[in-house]
Protein backbone atom coordinates (compact mmCIF):
# COMPACT_ATOMS: atom_id res chain seq x y z
CA UNK A 1 0.00 0.00 0.00
CA UNK A 2 1.15 3.33 -1.11
CA UNK A 3 0.98 6.44 0.75
CA UNK A 4 -1.83 8.24 -0.16
CA UNK A 5 -0.27 11.65 0.87
CA UNK A 6 2.40 11.06 -1.38
CA UNK A 7 0.65 9.94 -4.42
CA UNK A 8 -1.32 13.34 -4.35
CA UNK A 9 1.00 15.30 -3.94
CA UNK A 10 2.46 13.92 -7.16
CA UNK A 11 -0.86 14.72 -9.10
CA UNK A 12 0.73 17.81 -11.22
CA UNK A 13 3.07 15.68 -12.58
CA UNK A 14 1.93 12.81 -13.12
CA UNK A 15 -1.54 14.06 -14.60
CA UNK A 16 -0.17 17.00 -16.18
CA UNK A 17 3.71 16.85 -16.73
CA UNK A 18 4.27 20.01 -14.27
CA UNK A 19 8.08 20.02 -13.68
CA UNK A 20 9.66 23.03 -12.19
CA UNK A 21 12.13 25.51 -13.76
CA UNK A 22 15.39 27.52 -11.78
CA UNK A 23 14.41 31.29 -12.45
CA UNK A 24 17.83 31.84 -11.84
CA UNK A 25 19.51 29.57 -14.55
CA UNK A 26 16.65 28.47 -16.43
CA UNK A 27 16.86 25.08 -15.85
CA UNK A 28 14.00 22.38 -16.18
CA UNK A 29 13.55 19.77 -13.72
CA UNK A 30 11.00 16.71 -13.93
CA UNK A 31 9.72 15.29 -11.58
CA UNK A 32 9.77 18.88 -9.91
CA UNK A 33 12.35 20.12 -7.73
CA UNK A 34 12.22 22.80 -4.54
CA UNK A 35 15.79 23.27 -5.52
CA UNK A 36 18.28 23.99 -8.20
CA UNK A 37 21.57 21.41 -8.10
CA UNK A 38 23.32 24.24 -10.09
CA UNK A 39 22.26 27.27 -8.67
CA UNK A 40 21.45 26.30 -4.81
CA UNK A 41 20.25 28.18 -1.93
CA UNK A 42 20.49 31.16 -4.88
CA UNK A 43 17.21 29.18 -6.18
CA UNK A 44 15.36 28.20 -2.76
CA UNK A 45 11.74 29.07 -2.49
CA UNK A 46 11.88 30.41 -6.06
CA UNK A 47 11.57 27.37 -8.25
CA UNK A 48 8.55 28.12 -10.14
CA UNK A 49 5.75 25.12 -11.98
CA UNK A 50 6.32 24.57 -15.44
CA UNK A 51 4.57 22.91 -17.60
CA UNK A 52 6.16 20.09 -19.96
CA UNK A 53 4.86 19.55 -23.93
CA UNK A 54 3.27 16.63 -23.93
CA UNK A 55 4.15 15.68 -26.86
CA UNK A 56 7.89 14.48 -27.87
CA UNK A 57 9.72 11.88 -29.94
CA UNK A 58 11.08 8.25 -28.99
CA UNK A 59 14.86 8.86 -28.14
CA UNK A 60 15.63 5.15 -26.77
CA UNK A 61 13.29 2.18 -25.47
CA UNK A 62 13.51 -1.10 -24.00
CA UNK A 63 11.03 -4.17 -24.23
CA UNK A 64 9.49 -5.23 -21.14
CA UNK A 65 9.49 -9.18 -20.82
CA UNK A 66 9.01 -9.45 -17.25
CA UNK A 67 6.82 -6.75 -15.89
CA UNK A 68 5.59 -6.32 -12.52
CA UNK A 69 2.08 -7.43 -11.15
CA UNK A 70 -0.04 -4.13 -12.35
CA UNK A 71 1.55 -4.01 -15.81
CA UNK A 72 1.57 -7.81 -16.29
CA UNK A 73 -1.60 -8.00 -18.67
CA UNK A 74 0.01 -5.50 -20.99
CA UNK A 75 3.51 -7.32 -21.54
CA UNK A 76 5.21 -7.21 -23.76
CA UNK A 77 5.70 -3.70 -23.98
CA UNK A 78 7.80 -0.91 -24.11
CA UNK A 79 9.33 1.38 -21.81
CA UNK A 80 10.66 4.90 -23.50
CA UNK A 81 12.81 7.97 -22.65
CA UNK A 82 10.98 10.42 -24.68
CA UNK A 83 12.52 13.62 -25.59
CA UNK A 84 9.80 16.35 -25.38
CA UNK A 85 9.32 18.99 -27.73
CA UNK A 86 11.08 21.39 -25.22
CA UNK A 87 13.64 18.85 -24.67
CA UNK A 88 12.76 17.65 -21.33
CA UNK A 89 13.76 14.02 -20.88
CA UNK A 90 11.07 11.40 -19.52
CA UNK A 91 10.91 7.94 -18.97
CA UNK A 92 7.77 6.11 -19.25
CA UNK A 93 5.63 3.25 -20.58
CA UNK A 94 4.75 3.61 -24.29
CA UNK A 95 1.19 1.84 -24.85
CA UNK A 96 -1.34 1.40 -28.05
CA UNK A 97 1.65 0.47 -29.95
CA UNK A 98 3.04 -3.18 -30.73
CA UNK A 99 6.52 -3.32 -29.36
CA UNK A 100 7.77 -4.25 -32.98
CA UNK A 101 6.42 -1.30 -34.07
CA UNK A 102 8.70 1.03 -31.56
CA UNK A 103 11.44 2.78 -33.08
CA UNK A 104 13.79 5.51 -32.38
CA UNK A 105 12.59 9.30 -33.61
CA UNK A 106 8.93 7.85 -33.45
CA UNK A 107 6.32 10.96 -32.48
CA UNK A 108 4.40 10.41 -28.88
CA UNK A 109 2.13 11.65 -26.63
CA UNK A 110 1.24 11.84 -23.32
CA UNK A 111 -2.02 10.36 -22.39
CA UNK A 112 -3.46 10.27 -18.32
CA UNK A 113 -3.77 6.26 -18.03
CA UNK A 114 -3.88 4.03 -14.51
CA UNK A 115 -0.78 3.46 -13.06
CA UNK A 116 -1.18 1.15 -10.51
CA UNK A 117 -4.01 0.30 -7.63
CA UNK A 118 -3.98 -0.24 -4.08
CA UNK A 119 -5.56 -3.45 -4.36
CA UNK A 120 -9.44 -3.47 -4.87
CA UNK A 121 -10.55 -1.56 -2.30
CA UNK A 122 -7.32 1.27 -2.16
CA UNK A 123 -6.93 4.18 -4.56
CA UNK A 124 -6.54 4.28 -8.09
CA UNK A 125 -3.23 5.99 -9.17
CA UNK A 126 -3.42 7.82 -12.59
CA UNK A 127 -0.89 8.79 -14.48
CA UNK A 128 1.07 9.60 -17.92
CA UNK A 129 1.51 6.95 -20.22
CA UNK A 130 2.71 8.14 -23.66
CA UNK A 131 1.10 6.62 -26.60
CA UNK A 132 1.76 6.72 -30.99
CA UNK A 133 1.08 10.72 -31.72
CA UNK A 134 -0.66 9.56 -35.33
CA UNK B 1 -28.51 34.39 -24.58
CA UNK B 2 -27.50 31.93 -26.88
CA UNK B 3 -26.45 28.62 -25.09
CA UNK B 4 -24.21 26.11 -27.00
CA UNK B 5 -21.47 24.04 -27.69
CA UNK B 6 -18.18 26.22 -27.41
CA UNK B 7 -16.00 22.50 -28.41
CA UNK B 8 -16.33 19.15 -28.02
CA UNK B 9 -13.97 15.84 -27.67
CA UNK B 10 -14.32 12.33 -28.47
CA UNK B 11 -12.12 9.07 -27.34
CA UNK B 12 -12.92 5.22 -28.35
CA UNK B 13 -10.34 2.84 -27.07
CA UNK B 14 -8.51 1.24 -30.03
CA UNK B 15 -9.56 -2.79 -29.09
CA UNK B 16 -11.92 -4.52 -30.74
CA UNK B 17 -13.75 -8.14 -30.68
CA UNK B 18 -16.21 -9.29 -33.04
CA UNK B 19 -19.67 -11.23 -32.12
CA UNK B 20 -18.95 -14.59 -33.84
CA UNK B 21 -15.63 -14.69 -31.26
CA UNK B 22 -17.75 -14.35 -28.07
CA UNK B 23 -20.36 -16.58 -29.54
CA UNK B 24 -17.20 -19.14 -30.25
CA UNK B 25 -16.92 -19.35 -26.81
CA UNK B 26 -20.55 -19.80 -25.34
CA UNK B 27 -21.58 -22.09 -27.77
CA UNK B 28 -23.91 -19.75 -29.82
CA UNK B 29 -24.31 -18.47 -33.65
CA UNK B 30 -22.22 -15.06 -33.27
CA UNK B 31 -22.45 -13.86 -36.31
CA UNK B 32 -26.22 -14.64 -36.28
CA UNK B 33 -26.12 -12.74 -33.27
CA UNK B 34 -24.26 -9.49 -34.70
CA UNK B 35 -26.39 -9.64 -37.27
CA UNK B 36 -29.91 -9.72 -35.64
CA UNK B 37 -28.52 -6.24 -33.17
CA UNK B 38 -26.49 -4.96 -35.92
CA UNK B 39 -23.16 -5.13 -34.07
CA UNK B 40 -20.23 -6.12 -36.31
CA UNK B 41 -17.79 -5.33 -33.54
CA UNK B 42 -17.06 -3.54 -30.20
CA UNK B 43 -14.63 -1.61 -28.59
CA UNK B 44 -12.69 -3.18 -25.20
CA UNK B 45 -11.21 -0.64 -23.18
CA UNK B 46 -7.05 -1.91 -22.36
CA UNK B 47 -6.37 -2.62 -18.62
CA UNK B 48 -5.30 0.67 -17.76
CA UNK B 49 -7.75 2.14 -18.94
CA UNK B 50 -11.58 3.06 -16.83
CA UNK B 51 -13.97 5.76 -17.31
CA UNK B 52 -11.45 8.35 -15.97
CA UNK B 53 -9.10 7.85 -18.45
CA UNK B 54 -11.36 7.62 -21.61
CA UNK B 55 -12.79 11.16 -19.88
CA UNK B 56 -9.76 12.92 -19.38
CA UNK B 57 -8.76 11.82 -23.09
CA UNK B 58 -12.41 12.89 -24.36
CA UNK B 59 -11.81 16.60 -22.08
CA UNK B 60 -8.34 16.94 -23.46
CA UNK B 61 -8.90 16.90 -27.40
CA UNK B 62 -12.20 19.03 -26.23
CA UNK B 63 -9.46 21.75 -25.14
CA UNK B 64 -6.69 21.01 -27.55
CA UNK B 65 -9.59 22.54 -29.87
CA UNK B 66 -9.98 25.83 -28.11
CA UNK B 67 -6.74 26.62 -27.29
CA UNK B 68 -8.28 30.20 -26.68
CA UNK B 69 -10.46 29.11 -23.44
CA UNK B 70 -8.09 29.08 -20.22
CA UNK B 71 -9.90 26.11 -18.62
CA UNK B 72 -9.75 28.25 -15.17
CA UNK B 73 -13.05 29.56 -16.64
CA UNK B 74 -14.65 26.30 -16.42
CA UNK B 75 -17.01 26.65 -13.54
CA UNK B 76 -18.59 22.93 -13.86
CA UNK B 77 -17.79 19.60 -14.52
CA UNK B 78 -20.06 17.13 -14.73
CA UNK B 79 -19.04 12.84 -15.83
CA UNK B 80 -22.05 10.97 -16.66
CA UNK B 81 -20.97 7.08 -16.27
CA UNK B 82 -22.69 4.35 -15.28
CA UNK B 83 -19.11 2.76 -14.77
CA UNK B 84 -17.36 5.14 -12.62
CA UNK B 85 -14.02 3.47 -11.33
CA UNK B 86 -15.01 4.41 -8.02
CA UNK B 87 -18.50 3.82 -5.78
CA UNK B 88 -17.42 7.07 -3.78
CA UNK B 89 -14.94 9.38 -4.94
CA UNK B 90 -16.28 11.50 -8.39
CA UNK B 91 -14.41 10.53 -11.51
CA UNK B 92 -14.87 14.49 -12.30
CA UNK B 93 -12.22 16.00 -9.76
CA UNK B 94 -9.78 13.89 -11.58
CA UNK B 95 -10.80 14.70 -14.67
CA UNK B 96 -11.30 18.20 -14.13
CA UNK B 97 -7.38 18.01 -12.85
CA UNK B 98 -6.23 16.76 -16.05
CA UNK B 99 -7.31 19.81 -17.71
CA UNK B 100 -5.83 22.22 -15.06
CA UNK B 101 -10.07 23.40 -14.35
CA UNK B 102 -9.37 22.89 -10.46
CA UNK B 103 -10.34 24.45 -8.05
CA UNK B 104 -12.60 27.55 -8.26
CA UNK B 105 -15.38 25.29 -9.65
CA UNK B 106 -17.95 22.72 -9.12
CA UNK B 107 -17.79 18.81 -10.04
CA UNK B 108 -19.89 15.99 -10.00
CA UNK B 109 -20.70 12.49 -11.32
CA UNK B 110 -23.75 11.19 -12.62
CA UNK B 111 -25.72 8.44 -13.23
CA UNK B 112 -28.68 7.99 -15.55
CA UNK B 113 -28.08 4.30 -17.40
CA UNK B 114 -27.21 5.38 -21.24
CA UNK B 115 -28.31 9.35 -20.89
CA UNK B 116 -26.08 10.45 -18.16
CA UNK B 117 -23.93 12.24 -20.36
CA UNK B 118 -26.78 14.09 -22.31
CA UNK B 119 -28.46 14.74 -18.51
CA UNK B 120 -24.96 16.78 -17.74
CA UNK B 121 -25.24 18.72 -21.13
CA UNK B 122 -28.70 20.20 -20.00
CA UNK B 123 -27.27 20.79 -16.05
CA UNK B 124 -24.42 22.85 -18.08
CA UNK B 125 -26.56 24.47 -20.36
CA UNK B 126 -28.88 25.85 -16.87
CA UNK B 127 -25.84 26.74 -15.15
CA UNK B 128 -24.15 28.78 -18.08
CA UNK B 129 -28.34 30.23 -19.38
CA UNK B 130 -28.22 31.51 -15.52
CA UNK B 131 -24.86 33.39 -15.72
CA UNK B 132 -23.96 30.96 -12.74
CA UNK B 133 -20.56 29.71 -14.69
CA UNK B 134 -18.62 30.98 -17.28
CA UNK B 135 -18.23 26.99 -19.54
CA UNK B 136 -19.71 24.25 -18.25
CA UNK B 137 -18.14 20.44 -18.97
CA UNK B 138 -20.13 17.27 -19.38
CA UNK B 139 -19.02 14.16 -20.17
CA UNK B 140 -20.44 11.44 -21.16
CA UNK B 141 -18.33 8.15 -20.82
CA UNK B 142 -18.42 4.35 -20.31
CA UNK B 143 -16.65 0.80 -20.00
CA UNK B 144 -20.17 -0.64 -19.55
CA UNK B 145 -20.24 -4.13 -17.97
CA UNK B 146 -22.39 -7.41 -20.01
CA UNK B 147 -22.77 -10.67 -18.30
CA UNK B 148 -20.78 -13.57 -19.22
CA UNK B 149 -22.61 -15.01 -22.12
CA UNK B 150 -25.61 -12.77 -21.40
CA UNK B 151 -27.01 -10.71 -24.94
CA UNK B 152 -25.30 -7.48 -23.66
CA UNK B 153 -21.87 -9.04 -23.76
CA UNK B 154 -22.31 -8.97 -27.71
CA UNK B 155 -22.71 -4.98 -27.10
CA UNK B 156 -21.27 -3.51 -24.18
CA UNK B 157 -18.08 -1.48 -25.19
CA UNK B 158 -16.25 1.55 -24.08
CA UNK B 159 -16.21 5.13 -25.07
CA UNK B 160 -16.53 8.56 -24.40
CA UNK B 161 -17.18 12.40 -25.68
CA UNK B 162 -16.84 16.00 -24.16
CA UNK B 163 -18.59 18.98 -24.81
CA UNK B 164 -17.70 22.45 -23.30
CA UNK B 165 -21.04 24.20 -22.74
CA UNK B 166 -21.16 28.47 -22.98
CA UNK B 167 -22.40 31.13 -25.07
CA UNK B 168 -19.16 32.43 -26.28
CA UNK B 169 -18.23 31.66 -29.61
CA UNK B 170 -20.44 28.35 -29.50
CA UNK B 171 -20.30 26.67 -32.79
CA UNK B 172 -23.79 24.75 -32.71
CA UNK B 173 -26.15 26.33 -30.91
CA UNK B 174 -28.93 24.25 -28.72
CA UNK B 175 -32.07 25.38 -29.25
CA UNK B 176 -33.96 23.60 -27.04
CA UNK B 177 -33.53 20.97 -24.98
CA UNK B 178 -36.91 19.13 -23.35
CA UNK B 179 -37.14 15.33 -21.54
CA UNK B 180 -39.83 12.19 -20.85
CA UNK B 181 -39.08 10.73 -18.32
CA UNK B 182 -41.22 7.78 -16.31
CA UNK B 183 -40.41 5.25 -13.34
CA UNK B 184 -39.50 1.67 -15.97
CA UNK B 185 -37.60 -0.93 -14.75
CA UNK B 186 -36.27 -2.04 -18.15
CA UNK B 187 -32.15 -2.55 -17.09
CA UNK B 188 -30.38 -2.37 -13.44
CA UNK B 189 -27.61 -3.15 -11.49
CA UNK B 190 -27.83 -3.18 -7.62
CA UNK B 191 -25.22 -1.78 -5.39
CA UNK B 192 -21.80 -3.60 -5.46
CA UNK B 193 -23.11 -6.22 -8.16
CA UNK B 194 -20.52 -6.67 -11.02
CA UNK B 195 -22.73 -6.66 -13.86
CA UNK B 196 -26.27 -5.38 -15.07
CA UNK B 197 -29.79 -7.30 -15.12
CA UNK B 198 -32.12 -6.69 -17.95
CA UNK B 199 -35.78 -7.04 -18.53
CA UNK B 200 -35.33 -8.68 -22.38
CA UNK B 201 -37.84 -7.93 -24.54
CA UNK B 202 -39.60 -5.30 -22.14
CA UNK B 203 -36.26 -3.21 -22.83
CA UNK B 204 -37.93 -2.47 -26.15
CA UNK B 205 -41.76 -1.14 -26.59
CA UNK B 206 -42.55 0.01 -23.22
CA UNK B 207 -38.73 1.53 -22.71
CA UNK B 208 -36.49 2.44 -25.23
CA UNK B 209 -39.21 3.27 -28.26
CA UNK B 210 -41.94 4.94 -26.07
CA UNK B 211 -39.64 7.17 -24.09
CA UNK B 212 -37.54 8.28 -27.45
CA UNK B 213 -40.74 8.65 -29.34
CA UNK B 214 -42.49 10.85 -26.64
CA UNK B 215 -39.24 13.11 -26.20
CA UNK B 216 -38.86 13.35 -30.33
CA UNK B 217 -42.04 13.75 -30.62
CA UNK B 218 -42.94 16.58 -28.35
CA UNK B 219 -39.34 18.45 -29.48
CA UNK B 220 -40.57 18.41 -32.87
CA UNK B 221 -44.41 20.11 -31.37
CA UNK B 222 -42.22 22.39 -29.62
CA UNK B 223 -40.28 23.85 -32.35
CA UNK B 224 -42.56 23.20 -35.20
CA UNK B 225 -40.63 20.88 -37.17
CA UNK B 226 -40.64 18.31 -39.15
CA UNK B 227 -37.93 15.13 -39.86
CA UNK B 228 -37.10 16.31 -43.01
CA UNK B 229 -36.20 20.16 -41.53
CA UNK B 230 -32.80 18.00 -39.78
CA UNK B 231 -29.74 17.27 -41.81
CA UNK B 232 -28.94 14.64 -39.21
CA UNK B 233 -30.35 13.03 -36.49
CA UNK B 234 -28.84 10.95 -33.74
CA UNK B 235 -30.68 8.48 -31.68
CA UNK B 236 -29.46 6.63 -28.33
CA UNK B 237 -27.80 3.10 -30.05
CA UNK B 238 -27.85 -0.21 -27.32
CA UNK B 239 -27.37 -1.84 -30.51
CA UNK B 240 -27.89 -0.84 -34.75
CA UNK B 241 -31.18 -1.74 -34.53
CA UNK B 242 -33.34 0.22 -32.32
CA UNK B 243 -32.02 3.40 -33.54
CA UNK B 244 -32.61 2.57 -36.66
CA UNK B 245 -36.15 0.93 -36.11
CA UNK B 246 -37.03 4.34 -34.40
CA UNK B 247 -35.82 7.10 -36.64
CA UNK B 248 -38.17 5.12 -39.42
CA UNK B 249 -41.35 5.28 -36.81
CA UNK B 250 -40.65 9.07 -36.62
CA UNK B 251 -40.33 9.40 -40.33
CA UNK B 252 -35.76 10.22 -40.11
CA UNK B 253 -34.09 8.38 -43.02
CA UNK B 254 -31.21 6.29 -43.21
CA UNK B 255 -28.98 8.91 -44.83
CA UNK B 256 -29.96 11.50 -41.87
CA UNK B 257 -29.16 8.80 -38.88
CA UNK B 258 -25.81 7.31 -40.97
CA UNK B 259 -22.97 9.71 -39.79
CA UNK B 260 -23.95 9.72 -36.25
CA UNK B 261 -24.76 5.63 -36.22
CA UNK B 262 -21.34 4.38 -34.47
CA UNK B 263 -22.94 1.46 -32.72
CA UNK B 264 -22.51 -1.19 -34.93
CA UNK B 265 -18.63 -0.69 -35.83
CA UNK B 266 -17.60 -0.14 -31.70
CA UNK B 267 -20.66 -1.48 -29.40
CA UNK B 268 -23.06 -0.01 -27.27
CA UNK B 269 -20.38 3.14 -25.38
CA UNK B 270 -23.62 3.55 -23.15
CA UNK B 271 -23.62 7.11 -21.80
CA UNK B 272 -20.78 7.62 -24.55
CA UNK B 273 -23.47 6.51 -27.14
CA UNK B 274 -25.24 9.53 -28.07
CA UNK B 275 -21.90 12.21 -27.53
CA UNK B 276 -20.07 10.10 -29.74
CA UNK B 277 -22.73 10.22 -32.30
CA UNK B 278 -23.15 14.14 -31.94
CA UNK B 279 -19.31 14.45 -32.31
CA UNK B 280 -18.99 12.23 -35.68
CA UNK B 281 -21.88 14.62 -36.75
CA UNK B 282 -19.97 17.75 -35.51
CA UNK B 283 -17.15 16.48 -37.21
CA UNK B 284 -18.50 17.21 -40.44
CA UNK B 285 -21.38 19.52 -40.03
CA UNK B 286 -21.23 22.44 -41.59
CA UNK B 287 -22.40 26.34 -40.95
CA UNK B 288 -26.96 26.26 -41.16
CA UNK B 289 -26.87 22.15 -40.03
CA UNK B 290 -29.76 21.57 -38.27
CA UNK B 291 -29.21 18.44 -36.09
CA UNK B 292 -31.95 16.42 -34.11
CA UNK B 293 -30.58 14.46 -30.69
CA UNK B 294 -32.32 12.31 -28.14
CA UNK B 295 -30.70 9.99 -25.65
CA UNK B 296 -32.18 7.19 -23.83
CA UNK B 297 -31.13 5.97 -20.23
CA UNK B 298 -33.16 2.99 -18.70
CA UNK B 299 -35.13 3.47 -15.58
CA UNK B 300 -36.00 6.00 -18.03
CA UNK B 301 -35.82 8.56 -19.41
CA UNK B 302 -34.77 10.58 -22.60
CA UNK B 303 -33.44 13.71 -23.72
CA UNK B 304 -34.07 15.50 -26.95
CA UNK B 305 -32.06 18.54 -27.75
CA UNK B 306 -32.71 20.24 -30.98
CA UNK B 307 -29.39 22.14 -32.54
CA UNK B 308 -27.80 24.44 -35.03
CA UNK B 309 -24.48 24.46 -36.74
CA UNK B 310 -23.52 28.13 -36.46
CA UNK B 311 -20.74 30.11 -38.90
CA UNK B 312 -18.16 30.13 -35.57
CA UNK B 313 -17.48 25.90 -36.66
CA UNK B 314 -15.64 27.88 -39.80
CA UNK B 315 -12.89 28.99 -37.84
CA UNK B 316 -12.98 26.43 -34.85
CA UNK B 317 -9.65 24.44 -34.84
CA UNK B 318 -11.04 20.47 -35.28
CA UNK B 319 -8.15 19.32 -36.15
CA UNK B 320 -6.48 19.98 -33.58
CA UNK B 321 -7.92 16.87 -32.27
CA UNK B 322 -8.62 13.44 -33.74
CA UNK B 323 -12.06 12.95 -35.12
CA UNK B 324 -14.28 10.07 -34.57
CA UNK B 325 -13.56 8.19 -37.87
CA UNK B 326 -10.03 8.66 -37.19
CA UNK B 327 -10.24 7.36 -33.78
CA UNK B 328 -12.19 4.36 -35.59
CA UNK B 329 -9.75 3.86 -37.75
CA UNK B 330 -7.00 2.26 -36.30
CA UNK B 331 -8.01 -0.52 -34.01
CA UNK B 332 -6.59 -4.03 -32.98
CA UNK B 333 -8.96 -6.65 -33.23
CA UNK B 334 -8.02 -8.88 -29.71
CA UNK B 335 -9.76 -12.73 -29.28
CA UNK B 336 -12.15 -13.85 -25.73
CA UNK B 337 -9.07 -14.81 -23.90
CA UNK B 338 -7.27 -11.66 -24.39
CA UNK B 339 -10.79 -9.56 -23.59
CA UNK B 340 -11.50 -12.04 -20.68
CA UNK B 341 -8.24 -10.91 -19.24
CA UNK B 342 -8.36 -7.04 -20.05
CA UNK B 343 -11.79 -7.05 -18.38
CA UNK B 344 -10.86 -8.82 -15.10
CA UNK B 345 -12.68 -11.47 -15.92
CA UNK B 346 -9.59 -14.04 -14.87
CA UNK B 347 -8.93 -14.05 -11.71
CA UNK B 348 -5.46 -12.98 -10.58
CA UNK B 349 -3.09 -14.44 -7.56
CA UNK B 350 -3.32 -11.06 -4.97
CA UNK B 351 -0.23 -8.75 -5.30
CA UNK B 352 -0.85 -7.71 -1.63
Amino acid sequence: MSSVAKEWREIPGRYNLEGSKCPCCGKVYFPKRNMCPVCRRESIGKMEPYSISRKGEVYTFSIIHDAPDFTTKLKPYAVAMVKTTDGIMISAQLVDVDPADVRIGMPVRAVLRKIKTDGPDGVIHYGYKFVPDE
Amino acid sequence: MDVGIVSYGAYIPRYRIKPEEIGRVWGVDGKAMGKGLFINQKSVPSPDEDVVTIAAEAARNMMARVPDVDPKDIGAVYVGSESHPYAVKPTATIVAESICATPNMTAADMEFACKAGTAGIQVCMGLVGSGMVRYGVAIGADTSQGAPGDALEYSASAGGAAYLIGSENIIAKINKTLSFTTDTPDFWRREGMPYPKHGGRFTGEPAYFRHVTSAAKMMMEAMGTKPEDYKYAIFHQPNGKFPTRVAAQLGFTNEQIAQGLLTPEIGNTYSGAVPLGLASVLDVAEPGDRIFVTSYGSGAGSDAFDITVTDNIKDYRRENAPTVAQRMAKTVVIDYARYAMFKDKIVMPSSE
